[in-house]
């Protein structure tokens, strides 16, 4: 089953008498344990599709499905706790809490969100700080860790609720070219060993240079879609 | 819900000079409030004690429509045999009456054998008196206070003293109208100069019940108004509603009550202070409201605007509406809880370094008082709960805001 399926998909914001057509009829299907990327300038509705996809901002037609539901007539609650069993998101900014170390910023999600016992969110967090490789940061505060090690920490909040899909917007956009690189390979690994679909709004070569799917965006609309080892298709 | 005062805490934490700021107006308020309660409360409880203690007594007991007449002291609205036994009979079986004392109020000429004046006087049974109003003989600023009164002594008040130029251990001559209109008149040695307190009766005179008996050559037992003090005062409204209902029901033949029953609070005219203390304090709170809304409702704001892309990133990953808003009201509880807690306990060592003090004032002519202030659990407690109520209530329109954010646009937001 896909993990995303949109069909003539659009999105129009109405300021006053303003209309503006941000997603203009998008078909696109992202299949399970992808890697894709959605490219495009500026404006052109990476980061509108991506809202949608994550459940942020509903469609103005079409159809949407994400982890087999549609999304389209979810309530602000519903679609908070459908974001918080089925998505995960990586933001460019790692929007980590600050008052939170390490371990209570991966523990957010499953104490706040999915409220599970405290002996499993331990168990649970800890596996997810191996697996990024920040075990030995656990205790520290955002602010006494670097840019990468806090994307490593936003990775494994998106994951560490076994999310299907990890929606990225821009992850490595205030990183060094070194950190981009192991915050890409990290999240190709997490992809691989948990099986998870990475959806980014990118702007990097880097990544777009290492996904399967690349689609690119022009004025709200899939003018292309680059497909170089299968899994999705527009 | 652990967890959100966790968070909650630690972002308090997160501005520790605004917190401590908030904090610090909270328990400037809460301090104002405690002590003014306190250390009016005192002002009141003794105000109160010097009324009702130095003649008025927590309750009276009059024939019906006494009170309405008490200018003119009129004879004719005495009570009589069977109408004070049954009040007797009333008090001695309530176990709240510490003492009560009756009373023959009446009107003479007052004669040093050169000039006459008017006089009013209570006649009273001297150990019942005591027992009723312990303060009476701290009234007493010249002449023997031992054992109050004896037939043929007469206590004046000061200004009649002064005005006609007479002494303890003078003789005088009181005059008086009897019930039948006759005339009669007895002589008096003066025992002792009396001073004058403000309220009814506070600038009579005094002389002996038997004395009043014989000068208004009266055959029977009559009395005019009988005077109850309470073992606690806190009791009033309860013995004043049970003695109200016992003696408003005997009834006379044309169907009218016989008796009426008074408080202290609707004879004497320093109610009205008291009431006017208990106005300022609820201003005071009021005003205390206001800080704490104004102040916890600004940080909140302010804690709203500065986390606005924080609160659309645990919107994003999908904390409910509800806890969002959860998070905001338990900041401005735990706020209000902490300026609360530091105000009681500053408050609370302040009442007891007062009393350790013995800070004396004066009153009118009344010096040296000593205040000691006090404030109930009832009154802490209310305040405390006002305070937090009143910080959760400010913080509800910022976490509401919150709550309801786009989480789009506050992540956009920098």
């Amino acid at each position: 089953m896909s993990v995303v399926v949109a069909k003539a998909l659009e999105k129009t914001y109405v300021a006053g008498d303003i209309k503006v057509e941000a997603i203009r009829g998008v078909d696109f299907t992202i299949e399970p344990a992808s890697f894709v990327s959605f490219i495009g300038p500026s404006g052109s509705g990476k980061s509108t599709l991506l809202n949608m996809i994550g459940c942020l901002d509903p469609p103005s037609r079409g159809s949407l499905e994400v982890a087999g539901q549609h999304i389209s007539g979810l309530s602000r609650k519903e679609a908070a706790r459908f974001r918080g069993e089925h998505i995960g998101f990586v933001f460019q900014d790692f929007n980590l809490i600050p008052v939170l170390t390490v371990f209570e910023n991966v523990e957010y999600p499953l104490q706040m969100v999915q409220n599970w016992p405290k002996d499993k969110r331990r168990i649970r967090v800890m596996e997810m700080l191996e697996a990024v490789g920040m075990t030995d940061q656990a205790h520290k505060y955002p602010s006494q860790i670097s840019g990468g090690q806090k994307q490593r920490v936003a990775v494994a909040r998106a994951l560490v609720t076994n999310a299907k899909l990890v929606l990225a917007d821009e992850p490595t956009a205030n990183l060094d070219r070194v950190t981009a690189n192991k915050i890409i390979a990290l999240m190709k690994r997490m992809r691989d060993e948990f099986a998870t679909t990475f959806v980014f709004s990118t702007h990097d070569p880097r990544i777009v240079d290492n996904v399967e799917i690349t689609f690119a965006l022009e004025d709200g609309q899939l003018v292309r879609n680059e497909m170089p080892a299968g899994g999705g298709h527009a | 819900m652990l967890n959100i005062f966790k968070l909650a805490f630690r972002n308090l934490l997160r501005y520790k000079r605004r917190t401590l700021l908030t904090s610090m107006l909270i328990t400037l308020g809460v301090v104002s409030v405690l002590l003014f309660i306190a250390v009016s409360g005192s002002f009141k409880a003794l105000m109160i004690g010097q009324i009702t203690d130095s003649m008025l007594g927590h309750l009276q007991v009059h024939k019906k429509g006494y009170l309405a007449s008490v200018d003119s002291l009129p004879l004719n609205r005495n009570l009589t045999g069977k109408q004070i036994d049954k009040v007797r009979q009333m008090l001695d079986g309530n176990a709240a009456v510490e003492a009560y004392s009756m009373r023959i109020k009446l009107g003479a000429m007052f004669s040093n054998f050169n000039e006459t004046t008017n006089i009013r006087l209570n006649a009273v049974t001297p150990e019942a008196e005591m027992a009723t109003a312990p303060l009476l003989t701290d009234r007493i600023l010249e002449g023997d206070k031992d054992g109050l009164i004896k037939p043929g002594e007469i206590l004046i008040p000061e200004l009649i003293a002064k005005g006609m130029q007479v002494k303890v251990g003078d003789a005088i001559v009181l005059v008086a109208n009897n019930k039948d209109g006759s005339v009669n008149g007895q002589n008096f040695v003066v025992r002792g100069i009396l001073e004058g307190i403000s309220g009814p009766g506070g600038r009579d005179g005094m002389i002996h019940i038997d004395d009043a008996k014989s000068l208004l050559r009266l055959e029977e037992a009559e009395i005019s108004e009988i005077a109850i003090r309470l073992k606690n005062i806190d009791d009033l409204p309860k013995v004043f509603a049970g003695l109200k209902q016992e003696l408003e029901s005997i009834k006379n033949k044309m169907d009218q009550p016989v008796f009426e029953v008074h408080t202290w609070e609707s004879i004497s005219p320093f109610f009205n202070i008291a009431k006017m203390i208990d106005l300022m304090t609820l201003f005071i709170k009021i005003m205390l409201v206001a800080i704490v809304l104004v102040s916890i409702m600004n940080v909140m704001i302010m804690a709203v605007f500065e986390r606005i892309n924080e609160i659309g990133t645990i919107a994003a990953i999908g904390t409910s509406p509800g806890k969002i808003m959860g998070l905001f009201v338990v900041e401005g509880f735990l706020m209000g809880i902490l300026g609360t807690a530091i105000g009681t306990v500053i408050s609370l060592v302040s009442i007891y370094a007062m009393n350790i003090s013995q800070i004396r004032f004066d009153f009118g002519r009344q010096t040296g008082l000593l205040l000691s202030p006090t404030i109930g659990t009832k009154d802490v407690v209310s305040i405390v709960l006002i305070v937090i109520g009143i910080a959760v209530l400010a913080s509800l329109q910022p976490a509401w805001k919150a709550a309801r954010m786009d989480p789009i646009t506050a992540l956009r937001h920098v």
